[in-house]
This record gives C-alpha cells, structure tokens and sequence, in this order.
C-alpha cells in the first residue's frame, strides 16, 4: 500500500472513531463518572507540567526579546509582546505538545495493552462499546481540558516574563502589566482557547486510534506509543498553522 | 456404576433432543434449532486462507470440541460467532438467527446469549475480580444486593469464593482463567465458548477447567464450543459425565468403553477446512495419517 493510500485510511479511520463516540454522547450510555475521572487525570494531572512549561517560556521570551526591543528604545511594550506570543501560540502549542507526550502516551500504552490482552474483545463480548466506555470519555475530557491548561499556561507564562523582566532587566512591574493589559485583545482570547479545542480532539483521536489498532504484541504496544506521540504533535504543529490563518481571517485579527 | 443407569443416563439425553408432547409446545422448536451453526464460511488474511468452507453444526445441549494446530483457525471461528470478526462469504446463525452481517449494535443481544471464555482469561486488570464478575450486571445497572449475590454464586461454581477481593495481578494462571469462566457465566447464557482454556496449565487445574465445562453441560444444559489441542482434555469431555448425588454433591463418573456419551463431538481442523467430524471413538480409529499424528502428539515429516 503507497504512503498515500494508507494516510488515507488511517483518516477514514480515525473520523470513524470520532463518529462513533460522537454517536455514543448523543444516544448512551452515557459514562459520567468515566468521564470525571479521564478530566481529573488529564487536567489536574497534566497541569503541573504545563505551568512550568508557560512560566519558563513567558520567562525565556522575555529573555531572549528584551534586549532588542531595548534597542529599538520599546522595551516598554514588552508586556504586550509577551503577552500576545503567549496567547495566540506558545500557549497552545506547547500545551498542546507536553498534553500529547503525557496524556497521548498514556492513552495508546492502556488501550493499546488492553488490546493484546484481549480485554477489548472481552468487553464487546460482554456487551460494551469501547468506543462509549473508553473512547468517549477520554476525548471529551481532552477537548474539555486542553482550554483550561491553556489559559493556565497562558498566565503563568506572563508572570514568568514579569519576573524576568523586573529582576533581570529592572523594568517597573507596573509597565510590564499595563503594557500586557493594552496588548491582549478578545479575539486573541477566543482564539487562545478556539486553538486547544482542536488540539485536545487531535490528541485524543491519534491516542485511541493508535491504541485501538495495536498488533503484535508488547512490541507494537511500544510501536503505537511512539506513533500516537509523533502523530498528535506533528498534526498539532501544522493544524496550528492553518488555524492561526483561518482565525486571523474570521477573527480580523490585527497587528500585535 | 451400574450400566442400567448410564443406559438411562443416555435414554435421558435422547429424550431432551427430541421433542416431547407433554412440554410447552412453544418451547421445543428450541430443541430442533441448532445454538451455532455454521454454512460454507470462509476467511481469509491477507491473503492466507484462514478458513475454507467450514460448516458444522452445535445441537442444543452438546459440547463440540474444536482439536487443530495452533494457528489453525480454531480461535477464529470462535470470534466469528462472537461477531468480533466477520467472515468474507458464508452464514453464520445463532439459534437460528443469521448473525453474518450484523452490526455492533445489532450484535449485542445476541452476545447477551453468549459466554466467552478468553485463552488468557482477559481479566480486566484496573478491576478487582468482585468487579470483573459483576462486570455485565454493573453495565446494565442491576441492584447492587443482586449483584453481589449472583457474583458470589458464580465464584462458588469456580470454587474460588475468597478471591473475591482480589485484583487480578494477585491470581495465578489457573484462578485468572476460572474467575474468566466465573465472569462469562454470569446471566446464565445457553451458549459458552472455550478459546484453549487451558492452555498453559498444569494437569490438575487443566483437569479442574474440563469438570466446570462438563457441570454446564451435563447440569445446566448450555452448548458450548471447546477449542483445544490438548487430547487430555478430550478424554475428559467425551468419556465423563457430571451428575448429583443425594447430599448435592457432584460426582463425575465415567461411562462405560461399550457406551459413548452422545452430547459431545469432536471436530478436527486443518489449514481451514474440517477433516473430521464425530465421536471421538471414531477420531481414536480414524484412518488418517495427519489426524492419528496429531492425537498421538508426532511430529510430521
């Protein structure tokens, strides 16, 4: 099978598995407390490395753009630029990548276990849906959590570059916040979360169709972990790239 | 044993294959219908034919026993009556009912009927054997009283009661394989399949696993597919028989070399295809090189 045909398949497959948990929300049975549980493990759990991840990058965008924005004598709307880098790509993307390397792993390693143990075949024979009972619950949990982790990212990624830019370059706090405050926009809010929404369904989706299609083994567990990492993050970094377009247009977006 | 009785023993598994006048009408078409049957199925895998042409027949009540080597398409047969695969030409019914091109959905009450027993017992391992037990009355949203007392009941029958709060990572092979059989039992389907339920174990519990599948057949009446390469384990099946002495214990008795217990077949594989069907008197007696080589564990040449 050429390259294309078998991208090809893995798509239909993978918008077959969303349609079938999609179907499973709106006809039941429905897995509530599933679905608390997967939030708490993928929110909650996830949220430590993802404060650390906005904080250091608020704090090394800062870093790295003080000292040319000082040069051209605009260091004063350092906040601003932060702000709006944090906002409309650092925060998503990066949440985004460290979510798919914890929770994407995750995901495929127990389903993908689940298969070669037999225990999906277990669980059709004895009646349940793993689309409704595993699937389902995990997705919604990322597309519901992803947004959330963001806007956390998001403002400690400010904090971390007001720390930097008042105990490395001794700029006031006050011009930091105000120039942070005149730089953020609504729409670059609503895009802020708009872009997380898409990638909690990437993520989810490669995770459990990875997980799902495991053969051979120990071995093609390993397999479809990897792939399901790689997966999610490249189509992460390149659906970010149309998005940003499509929003700029939709949205009207303006300069920073 | 005195041979009146296994004569009556065997007037008695007769007279329930047949219809009586004096039952409910309605319930008797049940009896004539086969559970599993199977018509010119064929499969195949990439390009390796897994099955060709197999059809065969499970009566209610009996016990078919499917020998083959590994590999040899045994276990897929099973989860094509599961409908966890489907079969590239061919019928497959279930008490009558053409289950061949079922979907999920429509395959889920017909799985209601059915118990399956995993080869390596499939336990769910995030669950406590509690949980994987009660795992069907959990989904349907039976009483938790209920549940509890019907869990009990199917350990019982495994005989692993004080297992009960255990998670599967504590058990050994043989008890993960019996609360697998504990778990298919539970809401009592006519119909249980066995995928190599022994295989990798040690005699005594190998033995322990055919004496639960000859309770079902001979106590409770279900029909049941065993897959097996083991030939022990087809001794067992065709040449004992369960019954309930006065103090309700069970006793397992063998018959006598002149009778044959009817309710068991046996069925050979091969690359696919069926090479023999029938008693195992006959699969001991058979003519065929390939099949006296398998039953008497030679390598071929």
């Amino acid at each position: 099978m050429n390259p294309l045909t078998k991208f090809l398949l893995e798509l239909q497959e993978i918008s077959i598995l969303i349609w079938r948990s999609v179907g499973g929300l709106i006809r039941g049975p429905r897995y509530f407390v599933e679905t608390i549980r997967q939030m708490d493990l993928i929110g909650v759990g996830s949220l430590p490395i993802v404060l650390l991840t906005g904080f250091f990058t608020g704090g090394v965008l800062v870093l790295q753009t003080f000292p040319t924005l000082e040069y051209y004598s605009i260091q004063n709307e350092t906040g601003r630029s932060v702000a709006t880098s944090l906002i409309r790509e650092l925060g998503p993307v990066l949440s985004a990548l460290m979510v798919s390397g914890r929770i994407g792993s995750a995901i495929s390693a127990e389903l993908g276990s689940m298969v070669v143990s037999q225990q999906i075949d277990a669980m059709r024979a004895l009646g349940t849906d793993p689309n409704r009972k595993l699937v389902a619950p995990r997705m919604l949990a990322l597309i519901f959590m992803l947004p959330l982790l963001t806007v956390a990212a998001d403002i400690f990624g400010i904090i971390g570059g007001g720390v930097v830019a008042s105990l490395l370059y001794n700029q006031e706090a006050s011009v930091f916040i105000q120039s942070v405050r005149s730089g953020i926009t609504t729409e670059d809010i609503i895009g802020g979360i708009i872009k997380p929404l898409f990638f909690g369904l990437i993520i989810g989706s490669v995770g459990c169709h990875k997980g799902l299609s495991t053969t051979g083994g120990t071995a093609g567990v390993g397999r479809s972990v990897t792939n399901a990492v790689v997966i999610s993050s490249i189509w992460v970094i390149i659906f970010d790239f149309f998005l940003s377009k499509a929003l700029q247009v939709i949205l009207d977006i303006g300069p920073m | 044993m005195q041979s009146s009785e296994t004569a009556e023993y065997k007037a008695d598994i007769e007279e329930e294959l047949e219809p009586t006048a004096l039952e409910d009408p309605v319930d008797e078409p049940d009896r004539i219908m086969p559970a599993i049957e199977f018509r010119d199925v064929h499969l195949s895998f990439d390009d390796k034919k897994i099955l060709d042409g197999v059809s065969f027949v499970v009566r209610r009540g009996e016990t078919k026993v499917i020998l083959g080597r590994s590999g040899g398409g045994k276990s897929t047969a099973i989860r094509l009556i599961l409908g966890l695969l489907k079969a590239d030409s061919g019928q497959i019914l279930i008490d009558g009912e053409d289950i061949t091109d079922y979907t999920e959905e429509e395959m889920i009450p017909v799985r209601q009927k059915i118990g399956m027993v995993f080869q390596e017992g499939a336990l769910f391992d995030s669950l406590s054997v509690y949980d994987n037990v009660a795992y069907r009355l959990h989904e349907s949203g039976v009483d938790e009283d209920e549940v509890e007392r019907e869990v009990r009941r199917m350990l019982s029958f495994v005989d692993l009661e004080d297992a009960i709060d255990k998670m599967p990572d504590e058990l050994s092979g043989g008890m993960r394989r019996r609360v697998g059989i504990a778990r298919a039992l539970v809401g009592d389907p006519a119909i249980v399949l066995f995928d190599e339920p022994t295989a990798g174990l040690d005699p005594p519990t190998a033995r322990t696993i055919c004496e639960l599948a000859i309770k079902l057949r001979d106590l409770q009446d279900v029909s049941s597919i065993f897959v097996t390469h083991e030939m022990n384990n087809v001794g067992y099946l065709s040449s004992e028989y369960a019954t309930v002495n006065e103090d309700g214990q069970v006793l397992f008795e063998k018959e006598g070399e002149k009778l044959c217990l009817i309710n068991t077949e046996v069925i050979m594989l091969r690359d696919g295809q069926i090479i023999f069907s029938g008693s195992d008197e006959r699969l001991r007696h058979s003519p065929d090189e390939y099949v006296q080589r398998f039953i008497n564990g030679k390598q071929e040449n």
